[in-house]
Order: structure tokens, then C-alpha cells, then sequence
């Protein structure tokens, strides 16, 4: 069939055609807004970052120490056993150097990102954040870096209490 | 065989793949379901239920956007569901369609998928930052290209890949892509273009990624006594599978898409492969980005972990290779309508193994096909294995 069909439904529109308003468009732009609750586990882990300090949760059956925390291990489908304090130093799983936002647009600075397996946590339990104070071109898998923490009285209980972490 | 019925595809229909189409999406539904129903010689009389897919209604800014395609789907007073599994929808899709008709509650299915980018502006990926944890992940002004560089980057470093290894992915399925009708952004292009377009997000550039694009793709499903009624030449869905790891991406180690193997291994218990290899004979692995080729090879058992790159290094991949690998031309070739394009990789299994695929057809008389797509937050994997 694919070999037989000479023409395949769907009119193209050139960009042009779209910015110079030849083609008939309506527009919307949503207003709604969100707000979540923290929810239980993640409560407490924001507000230990208030206090400068990364808390995870251990369940005793699998034996794992999970940040981020959690109320129940997902694995062994039982409640998580007791709230644990991890180290705000790490190792670099791996990393990546944003020169675009969030809307495709290029921006001046590279961003790095990375997974950070957390010290103190189990094996491979990483976090997602950004890597600063270094030269992108600098930055190693395995690298140890640790967590720049906002002053204590700019700190909001959010990932972004702590700024980014550098190499150590 | 699992289902009570055996299924069989039937027909098969596609729109142009293109960044931004005249068409609104039901029109778009429309263009795809019709061709397909067409191809297999059938009316709307003849279908007894449909299966949609499509992904993020925050593309087309209609929410609950299954609703809104129904009429062009060919859904008028008739059994509907949608299904949603981020990238993976286009052949979950499929899959979805098999169980309507292998459960032996209907005796058609039209499988239609759908998605239409255009529609948010001024780019689509914006509308995908919303997928993100409200507390870890979106106060950091996350993006899906910082994600996928992250997976990546592990990638490389846990094999030691380089990224010349990983832009012949690109170099070989923008030049298969020349011969697809469909086809947005085909061409020829050499591993040098690739390393010297624009960072993105490194390891990602912009040779590396597919586009965003707007398209509609569908089949027609019938059971084994309808199927050869209608046709000489079915071609049979004889696995299928599925598989969602944790949504805890920072916790597991990006280098393997493990879901992706029990996805697999589901759909080949069902179709009795073995040595998967030897027993596929073409095959479409999701590839938005030119390393998931690669890493859904090595997922789907086509090789050994970290041996993807040298097979494609050798030639295996190409369409006249061992195992020729998205003959279509894919994601990086043909375009990235989501939920389309990954019914579309199965349309393309359907036309290789009925030798209908044109110039693009892969030598060797081919009997098993496969075609797998990928999504949510690096963690979901869906699988088809087809057989003439």
C-alpha cells in the first residue's frame, strides 16, 4: 500500500504563511493556577533544607536509604521504617550542559546539571541538581562535590535552599 | 499465542509528518483512519471498536483531547478509549488495539494516534516542562533535553561511546528517510554536520534530536476468521508488551533501559522468540534522540549491552545490513509527532513485511518485523513483534 499511494493527506504550512497572519489561527492562553502540598515525606525533607540538612528514609527490609524520602518503599510496598540524615557531599553520576531554556531559547551562561549520588544514602540514590563554580568543560564523571547552601535566612524549604554544589 | 483470538493488522494509513500542518487534529485523525480503512477495502460499518492514543493534551491546549478527535477517529457510536503513556503511546496504542480484539469482545479495531505540536507556541517544548516534580525537579527550571543529555551522558561514560559513534545513527536514518513520502526532515547529512551543529544541551546538539511535528497515523485490526476474509496478505501481531519503572529517575542508574528488556521479554515469551537477533528481521526501536536507537537495541536484546554502536559502525543497522534497523528513516527522519510516530514505526513493519514499503524496502524477504516506542520520564517501554 505504502509503495501504491501517490498522495498522503495533510496540507504544510510555511512558517511565513503563520507569522504574517495568512493563515486563519484562534488564541488562548491558560490562566489556571497550581498549588501542591508538600505532601508528608516531603514536608520534612524541605524543612530539614531550611535547617541546612538532607534527610532521606531507610526501609529495614530491603535495607535501602532513599532520598529523596519517602513515606513507603516503592519496591517492597510496605512503610518506610525511619528517617535518616544523608551527607550534603557527593559524587557526579553523570551530568549534562543546558544552552537552552526551558522555551528553546538560547541562554548566555551554560547551565550544568547533573545527578548527585548523595554520601550516606545507598548506592546510586542520586538527586538531580546544578553544578557551578567550575568550567563545564572542566566537570568529570565521579567528580566529589558538595552543596552550597543558600544563608540561612534566604532559605525558603525548597530544592533551592541549596544554590548548586561545587567540586571539592 | 495468549488472546483467546489471534489478530491480525490489516491496513494501515499516515498523514504527511510536517512542523506545522493546516489540518486540526480530528482533520488530521481523519486523513490516517481513511487511508487505512481504505486500504484494507473497509467501511466504518465494518469496525466494531477503536483504540486512540495520543500524548500531553498540553500540545494541543484541549484538554481530555481524546473527546475532541472521536469524529475524525472513526469512533461515531462506538466503543472509544484512549490510551496515554507519554512517548511510549504510539505502539501501546497498538498494543491496546490487540487485547479489544484478542480478549474476543470485538472482531475489528481501528488503532488511530494522533498529536499536533504546532498548536503550542512559541515552542512545543515548552509544554513539557509541566511533566515534571513539583518539589524536586521544576524549581530548577528542568527540561526534557537536560533529562535526556543526562541519560545520555551516562550512557557514553558507562561504554566509553564516543559521539561520532552515536551521530551515524543520524547520518543513516535522515538519508533513509529520503526515500519515506511522509518524510520532514530527510536528508544527507555526514558525522562532521552532526558534531558541528548547535549545543543544545551536551552531549545533546541539534543534529542529535528529532523535531516536533504534526501527524496522524492509524491501523485496522481484525481477528484471524475476519483478517483472511478481508485479505490474502495479514500480517499477524503475535507479541506484545509493556513495562513502567519507578517515576525515582535520579535512583536508578540512566545506562540500561531495564524496562524496556521486560517489555521485551513479555512480547517475546508471547511470540515464542528465542534468540531475538536471528528470529527479527527488521526492526523500528524508538529514536528521538539518535542514542535511544542504540539503547533501545541493546534494551530489546538485538545485541549485547554497549555493542550497539559497533554494529551500526559495521553496517548492520543499514536497511541492506543483517539487521537493518528504522528503515522508515524514524523520529530523526521522518518526524517526531509523538503518539504518531510511533504508530507510524509500526505501519512500517506492516508495509516491510507485506513487501509493500516501496524504496524503502529492506532485502531478504523479511517475516518478523518489531517496533518499540518509549516515554514518561525515561522509564516506560512499549513492544510489537509482527509476523507475515
Amino acid at each position: 500500500m505504502s509503495a501504491k499511494i501517490k498522495k498522503y493527506p495533510g496540507h504544510p504550512l510555511k512558517s511565513a504563511e503563520v507569522r504574517e497572519g495568512k493563515v486563519l489561527t484562534s488564541r488562548w492562553k491558560p490562566k489556571a493556577k497550581y498549588m501542591w502540598s508538600a505532601g508528608v515525606a516531603m514536608s520534612r525533607f524541605l524543612n530539614e533544607l531550611k535547617k541546612g540538612k538532607i534527610v532521606g528514609t531507610k526501609c529495614n527490609k530491603c535495607g535501602r536509604i532513599m532520598v529523596p524520602p519517602r513515606v513507603f518503599c516503592e519496591q517492597c510496598f510496605k512503610s518506610t521504617d525511619k528517617w535518616t540524615y544523608v551527607k550534603d557531599t557527593g559524587t557526579v553520576n553523570t551530568y549534562s550542559v543546558s544552552f537552552i531554556a526551558g522555551d528553546a531559547s538560547r541562554i548566555k551562561e551554560p547551565i550544568i546539571v547533573a545527578i548527585i549520588d548523595l554520601d550516606g544514602a545507598s548506592p546510586g540514590m542520586g538527586i538531580q541538581h546544578k553544578i557551578s563554580e567550575i568550567n563545564w568543560k572542566e566537570v568529570k564523571f565521579g567528580m566529589k562535590v558538595k552543596a552550597v547552601w543558600r544563608p540561612p535566612e534566604e532559605r525558603k524549604g525548597t530544592i533551592t535552599d541549596i544554590k548548586y554544589f561545587k567540586p571539592i | 499465542m495468549l488472546g483467546k483470538k489471534r489478530v491480525a493488522i490489516v491496513g494501515a494509513g499516515l498523514t504527511l509528518f510536517r512542523r506545522n500542518l493546516k489540518e486540526t487534529g480530528k482533520e488530521l485523525c481523519y486523513g490516517a483512519t481513511k487511508m487505512a480503512l481504505d486500504s484494507a477495502g473497509l467501511t466504518l460499518k465494518d469496525i466494531d471498536s477503536v483504540a486512540f492514543g495520543s500524548a500531553p493534551d498540553a500540545f494541543d491546549g484541549i484538554h481530555m483531547k481524546g473527546e475532541n478527535m472521536v469524529d475524525g477517529s472513526g469512533a461515531w457510536r462506538k466503543p472509544f478509549s484512549r490510551v496515554f503513556v507519554g512517548g511510549g503511546t504510539g505502539v501501546f496504542t497498538a498494543d491496546a488495539g490487540w487485547w479489544h480484539v484478542a480478549s474476543g469482545l470485538f472482531d475489528t479495531c481501528l488503532v488511530v494516534a494522533e498529536e499536533k505540536m504546532s498548536s503550542c507556541y512559541p515552542h512545543p517544548a515548552y509544554a513539557f516542562t509541566t511533566i515534571f516534580d513539583p518539589m524536586m525537579s521544576r524549581p530548577l527550571g528542568t527540561t526534557l533535553i537536560w533529562i535526556f543529555a543526562l541519560e545520555m551522558h551516562r550512557y557514553m561514560h558507562r561504554h566509553g561511546i564516543k559521539k561520532e559513534q552515536i551521530a551515524l545513527v543520524s547520518v543513516k536514518n535522515k538519508k533513509n528517510a529520503l526515500d519515506h513520502p511522509c518524510a520532514q526532515l530527510a536528508a544527507n547529512i555526514t558525522v562532521e554536520d552532526v558534531l558541528n551543529s548547535e549545543i543544545m544541551c551536551w552531549p545533546v546538539q541539534r543534529l542529535d534530536i528529532s523535531p516536533t511535528s504534526d501527524g496522524a497515523a492509524a491501523l485496522v485490526l481484525a481477528s484471524e476468521d475476519v483478517a483472511k476474509k478481508i485479505t490474502d496478505n495479514p500480517v499477524w501481531i503475535d507479541g506484545v508488551g509493556w513495562c513502567i519503572d519507578s517515576t525515582y529517575w535520579t535512583n536508578r542508574d540512566l545506562y540500561y533501559p531495564d524496562y524496556v528488556e521486560y517489555a521485551a521479554r513479555m512480547a517475546y515469551k508471547m511470540a515464542g522468540i528465542k534468540n531475538p537477533p536471528k528470529e527479527i528481521d527488521v526492526a523500528e526501536p524508538y529514536d528521538p534522540f539518535d542514542y535511544k536507537e542504540l539503547h533501545h537495541m541493546e534494551g530489546l536484546l538485538l545485541c549485547k549491552k554497549g555493542e550497539a554502536p559497533k554494529l551500526t559502525a559495521e553496517g548492520v543497522t543499514q536497511r541492506d545490513g543483517d539487521l537493518p534497523i528504522n528503515p522508515s528513516g524514524g523520529l530523526l527522519g521522518v518526524g517526531n509527532p509523538i503518539a504518531a510516530a510511533g504508530l507510524m514505526k509500526v505501519c512500517e513493519i506492516f508495509w516491510q513485511l507485506r513487501g509493500e514499503a516501496g524504496k524503502r524496502q529492506v532485502p531478504g524477504d523479511p517475516r518478523t518485523g518489531l517496533a518499540q516506542a518509549w516515554g514518561d520520564l525515561m522509564q516506560y517501554g512499549s513492544v510489537i513483534v509482527l509476523r507475515r
